[in-house]
């Protein structure tokens, strides 16, 4: 759980004001902050950091995916932003669970989410619902399985 | 003028033509597929992937030291940025502060780094539009930077110098006058590309209005480094998020309005120049002696006479080496500004001495999917100069 501080914060308060359902948890961990997004409110919560001129977290460095298996929720995207304005980092973390991997593509919201997104689906299996082309971008079209999948052994199936 | 072909329904035709992956242009095995018209591009797609090795899924399996040596092999053009953003994410993790001579020992060599990736990047960038002269005069000055890592760490590519809470090995004796050396040489020598292309008119009507990245597309696409700061968007992370001591160092960040391929290079040949004036900083802050790792027990190396004289030390050096360390559960986003952009490092720990996920932010891989968006329109001779100004590594695209 945060400390008091971190729920503070001009993001994590942004956010609440908007809806309060929309932060699920907060983490500040090493001088980091993370803010925990349910599944639902991703896209909407992507869409007000991105334009609220108080914020302007309108660069995205990187989206990565982290398979907790066999804990569940298995997958966990996590979204690296950062405001060029504020001098700002921020985490955003989704969890889907395994039986239906499925987020929100936030493609609409920043153009550069599509390879990052291609790629998570492609070594994790993980599916980005209203992305513009969903197809693998560093396997072979016709590979079997996801590679960063944790059971998916690290030599690969022979 | 497009030359469009009509065909008897009036529709025009197109046609795809395959570049690459074994085009000399596309530095490595880069495949664009490109839909032209004539000579005009209508579409491009770049298709990745031909050399995906998996090291996100191999750094799994290792213990954090042994991810070093992976580092290496990402962006093979700057071994110690990798190098420095992997061991800045794990002493992130750890909370472990390098001691000073190893700190500044770090930003020399990085920066010295980022001058012998621009000096490829400028060379085969040059060769691409037919200036082939100038290839031959930046190998030569890599040559010497090369020289001076092999001095450093016994390798002159794959570096594996930095380590966790330091480095490698104790900076070599007689490395300030090969250093200097390189210092007084090498800003004559940046003059000497300045000659040979800055004023030329071909290198002029090859670069010049050519690839235009507008500020916008390169924000929300999250393009960095030199090819974001040509179209006049200041970011640099050695300025907005200093790391490792940078923020001590008087520099300046280079940044271009134009936004086409002559303001990059522009950009980057300031670049160069601006480096060289952190590595003159650098070699009077490196002290003469003193400690080269931090005292971490049980994390970093003990040194040799300690493990011949103390039973702790040899326990510590059995232990790191057969089973690692453990550092605790959490996870840790570490950006750099390595010569092509933001390089970023994400780390996730179980709090087992293997990273539960390693991710790398590579710039290059983001700084590709530019490439659609500002050739589409322009002539095919332009994409050429178009893949040399975004400087791309595939290493580190397809990890």
């Amino acid at each position: 759980m945060g400390e008091p501080e971190s729920q503070d914060h001009a993001v994590v308060r942004a956010l609440r004001g908007y809806d309060p359902a929309s932060v699920a948890e907060v983490i500040e961990f090493r001088g980091e902050l993370t803010i925990v997004v349910p599944r639902a409110h991703l896209r909407r919560a992507c869409e007000l950091l991105a334009v609220e001129p108080d914020l302007q977290f309108t660069f995205l460095s990187d989206i990565t995916g982290v398979d907790r298996f066999p804990l569940e929720p298995r997958f966990e995207m996590n979204y690296h932003l950062v405001s060029l304005a504020r001098r700002e980092r921020l985490r955003l973390k989704v969890r889907a669970p395994s039986s239906d991997p499925v987020v929100d593509s936030v493609t609409p919201v920043w153009d550069g989410a599509n390879w990052h997104e291609r790629e998570i689906f492609d070594l994790f299996g993980v599916r980005f619902d209203g992305h513009p082309e969903l197809r693998r971008i560093l396997m072979p079209e016709n590979w079997e399985g996801h590679p960063l999948r944790k059971d998916y052994p690290v030599e690969g199936y022979r | 003028m497009t030359t469009t072909v009509q065909t008897p329904t009036g529709a025009a035709q197109t046609m795809v033509l395959n570049m690459g992956p074994q085009h000399p242009s596309t530095h490595g095995v880069l495949r664009v597929l490109l839909e032209v018209d004539g000579e005009t591009v209508v579409k491009a797609q770049p298709d990745i992937g031909y050399l995906h090795t998996g090291i996100e899924k191999s750094c799994e399996s290792k213990t954090y030291s042994q991810v070093i040596t992976l580092t290496d092999r990402l962006d093979y053009l700057a071994p110690l940025s990798n190098n420095l953003c992997y061991v800045l994410a794990v002493e992130k993790l750890l909370q472990l502060e390098p001691p000073p001579r190893a700190r500044y020992t770090r930003i020399l060599l990085t920066e010295l780094t980022r001058i012998a990736s621009h000096l490829v990047w400028l060379g085969t960038h040059a060769i691409d539009l037919g200036a082939m002269s100038v290839f031959l005069y930046c190998f030569r000055e890599r040559e010497e930077i090369l020289k001076i890592f092999e001095m450093f760490a016994g390798q002159r590519m794959m570096t594996s110098y930095f380590r966790i809470g330091g480095l490698a090995a104790e900076p070599p004796a007689g490395w300030e006058d090969r250093v200097a050396r390189f210092v007084e040489t090498f800003p004559s020598r940046i003059q000497e590309y300045e000659d040979l292309l800055t004023r030329n008119r071909i290198w002029l009507g090859r670069t010049q209005g050519v690839g235009y990245i507008d500020p916008k597309m390169a924000l929300a696409v999250g393009v960095s480094g030199p090819s974001l700061r040509g179209s006049g968007v200041p970011y640099d992370v050695r300025k907005m998020f200093p790391y490792a001591g940078y923020e001590e160092f008087d520099f300046d960040m280079v940044v271009r309005k134009e936004g086409d391929v002559y303001a990059r290079y522009l950009c980057r040949v300031a670049e160069m120049r601006e480096s060289l004036k952190i590595v003159k900083q650098a070699m009077p802050r490196i002290p003469s002696e003193g400690p080269i790792r931090a005292d971490a027990p049980g994390i970093v190396p003990p040194q040799r006479e300690k493990m011949k004289t103390e039973m702790e030390a040899l326990i510590y050096h059995f232990k790191i080496f057969t089973e690692g360390f453990s550092p605790p559960v959490g996870e840790v986003y570490q950006a750099i500004e390595s010569p092509r952009g933001e390089l970023g490092f994400y780390l996730c720990s179980d709090g087992t001495p293997k990273p539960w996920r390693v991710k790398v932010r590579a710039p290059s891989f983001v700084n590709l999917q530019a490439l659609p968006k500002f050739v589409a329109g322009k002539m095919i001779a332009d994409v050429v100069a178009s893949i040399g100004t975004i400087d791309i590594v595939l290493g580190e695209i397809d990890r």
